[in-house]
């Protein structure tokens, strides 16, 4: 939340300019997007921001172009960006999955509004947790994470593209309208205060560089266009050069290992805010900008003598079972607020195996769940 | 021969990734050469050199060659290409596509490339069909020709694709045939040396699934059509429209200069830091 101090400059941000912010406080130096509601914001001041500091803008002539944009780029070193809205997320997946089998970093916005289709442009929702898990087809992995502050998402804007570097792959935020559009103060650190990883290099001779050989941690070093380290980037399954393969010797153990790359790595990838959990009897699942209500209804929960408790999820896939998981056994029950039919709750849910009593507050009329709505359920549970 | 064997163990990844697919008599392997004499004779470091491709038969060209290599989505190519060329413009980037490709899925991307006018060179092997999947209709199937999903005869119309290139705003097209070998050297020899997005539409054969099917024979047929059928640009100025209705045009069909889009962002930035220091 926004309590912490720092000793940065203090600025009044809306979310979707502090992600500006953050993408450009981790090195972003590319950011392709179109414009779309509630997003646009992003687009807007990106193209302000990053030629200042000698980095590209492109408005590119829809979503399907900036994913393939920013996949261009990032082959050629650049770290780079795009943000959308759910009907431009839909459009991204293909390009999406690209990114996630040639191991691409790069990292996309999606600020949330309600859906199918055009669905309500301009009001909230958390319906697009399974599309970010699942759209782009085929088995492959993701790392998704959701912000529900300003402070979140200039904070969260950098890790995700230090995972992105970190795992070579694509990671996806999901935003929503209420956390885009929201103008909160908050401090923006100094860049030395900042952790800023960058995707490993090889440093071999060009000649004994195997692209996609797998090591200890599963993630190759990444060659870029231009460096002299020449070879074949593909979407079809590849061997270890790169080079299509349809031999089973090559095809499993290429996509375990792009798996297993992410889920290996699952205590540096999962990450939640915890409050008042750990003598809970009620736990409070949330994330995004219902974890604002929530927080505040847990708080005020404790007041009425509930033992509630909060964990905010922030990472959202792969899901954070190990984190939960424990709980389960320990809680009366889970509450699981979204603004869908019930997204997170399924995966609670399917985490729980009956362990304890999950119920749901869902809401898809597009306004957010107040603090009184949780509190009362909370009260009455 | 001789010199044939320098280019292939200079260029293609020949003790890693063949046989290729493509059938024989193919047109995409003329391209090939083409492409690679071209980037021969102008001397240009491999590493400094990215070939972008699509889907399709065209798609799998640039995985035989020693460059930066890049096989992308569907159509996607040109986007993919607009991001490399963006994030290092001092890269070589040379996108290859097919006619399905580059104008029915990538159709969009086709048209905003040469408004955007990246310094970026595309080449369209243009067989008038989806060879790939089967001899599908593509957006250059002629009028009244055959397809396995216009099994009828097929009633929509061609796209000309360096007419729509031309329009679309490029700043040089060409069109040459996998027949002109040597004249198609010099095109894309051309196209890549011009500054600006440069398209060459290839006209090519697909005997396996266009020809067959519409009974225009086999390679060495298909090949003589082109010969036939071609006129170089400058020989229209004297023919009649008569003598032409049968007939397109070959050579360079438009050649402008226009501001280019990576030198025009440089002084973007200038702009924006001029501003950001005002401001400060």
């Amino acid at each position: 939340m926004n309590e912490q101090a720092t000793t940065g400059r203090q600025v009044l941000l809306q979310g979707n300019e502090a992600m500006v912010e953050g993408a450009l406080a981790a090195g972003c130096t590319f950011f392709a997007g179109y414009p779309i509601t509630p997003a646009t914001e992003i687009s807007e001041v990106m193209s302000v921001k990053l030629p200042a500091v000698g980095g590209t803008f492109v408005q590119m002539e829809d979503e399907i172009a900036s994913m393939g944009a920013i996949i261009g780029a990032s082959l050629a070193g650049a770290k780079s960006m795009t943000a959308t809205s759910g009907p431009g997320f839909s459009l991204m997946q293909e390009n999406l999955g690209f990114a996630c089998v040639a191991e691409v970093p790069c990292v996309v916005v999606n600020v949330m509004r309600g859906g199918p289709s055009t669905g309500l442009p301009t009001n909230v929702s958390q319906a697009d947790v399974m599309q970010a898990r699942w759209g782009t087809h085929g088995d492959h992995p993701i790392i998704v994470l959701a912000v529900s502050t300003t402070k979140e998402c200039f904070d969260i804007t950098v890790k995700a593209f230090n995972l992105a570097e970190k795992y070579r792959t694509p990671v996806i935020i999901l935003s929503d309208e209420v956390v885009g559009h929201t103008r909160e103060k908050i401090s923006l650190p100094h860049p030395g205060e900042i952790e800023v990883i960058d995707r490993i290099r090889p440093n071999m001779p060009p000649e004994w560089y195997v692209p996609y050989e797998d090591n200890s941690r599963g993630v190759p070093p990444m060659g870029i266009f231009g460096d002299g380290y020449r070879y074949h980037v593909t979407g079809l399954v590849h061997d270890v050069r790169g080079f299509p393969t349809q031999r089973p010797d090559e095809i499993v153990p290429f996509l375990n290992r792009i798996h297993r790359k992410i889920s290996q790595h699952f205590f540096d990838i999962l990450m939640v805010d915890e409050e008042l959990t750990e003598d809970a009897e009620i736990l409070v699942v949330a994330y995004g900008s219902v974890a604002r209500s929530a927080r505040r209804a847990v708080r005020e929960a404790r007041e009425r003598g509930v033992k509630a408790g909060m964990m905010q999820l922030i990472t959202l896939w792969p899901f954070p079972r190990q984190i939960l998981e424990p709980y389960l056994s320990r809680v009366k029950a889970v509450l699981v607020p979204e603004l869908n039919m019930g997204q997170v709750s399924r995966e609670v849910k399917r985490i729980n195996q009956g362990a304890t009593r999950v119920e749901t507050i869902n809401r898809i009329d597009g306004n957010l769940i107040t603090p009184e709505e949780i509190l009362v359920r909370l009260i009455k549970m | 021969m001789a010199e044939v064997t320098k280019l292939i163990h200079k260029y293609l990844r020949h003790d890693k990734k063949f046989p290729h697919v493509w059938c024989p008599g193919c047109g995409n392997g003329i391209v090939l050469g083409s492409l690679i004499r071209a980037i021969d004779k102008l001397g240009y470091e491999k590493d400094d050199v990215v070939l972008v491709s699509g889907i399709g038969c065209s798609g799998r060209l640039p995985v035989y060659v020693d460059f930066n290599t890049l096989h992308t989505t569907h159509g996607r190519a040109l986007t993919f290409a607009t991001g490399v060329k963006l994030a290092n413009p001092n890269l070589h980037v040379i996108v290859i596509m097919g006619d399905g490709d580059a104008t029915a899925i990538g159709g969009n991307h086709f048209i905003h490339a040469a408004r955007r006018n990246l310094n970026l060179t595309a080449i369209i092997i243009n067989n008038n069909i989806y060879g790939m999947t089967g001899g599908q209709y593509s957006p250059t199937t002629p009028y009244g020709a055959l397809a396995t999903t216009a099994m009828y005869r097929h009633i929509e119309h061609a796209f000309s694709i360096a007419e729509l290139a031309v329009t679309a705003g490029a700043a040089m097209v060409a069109r040459g045939t996998v027949y002109h070998a040597n004249m198609l050297d010099k095109l894309i020899e051309k196209a890549i040396v011009k500054r600006g997005f440069s398209v060459v539409e290839v006209v090519s054969n697909c005997h396996t699934q266009y020809g067959r099917r519409n009974k225009l024979g086999g390679a060495v047929e298909m090949l003589r059509w082109q010969k036939d059928h071609a006129v170089r640009v400058e020989k229209t100025a004297e023919m009649g429209e008569e003598e032409l209705a049968d007939r397109f045009t070959i050579g360079v069909l438009v050649d402008r200069d226009l501001p280019i889009y990576t030198e025009e962002y440089k002084k973007i930035r200038e702009a924006a830091r001029a501003k950001m220091a005002a401001a400060r």
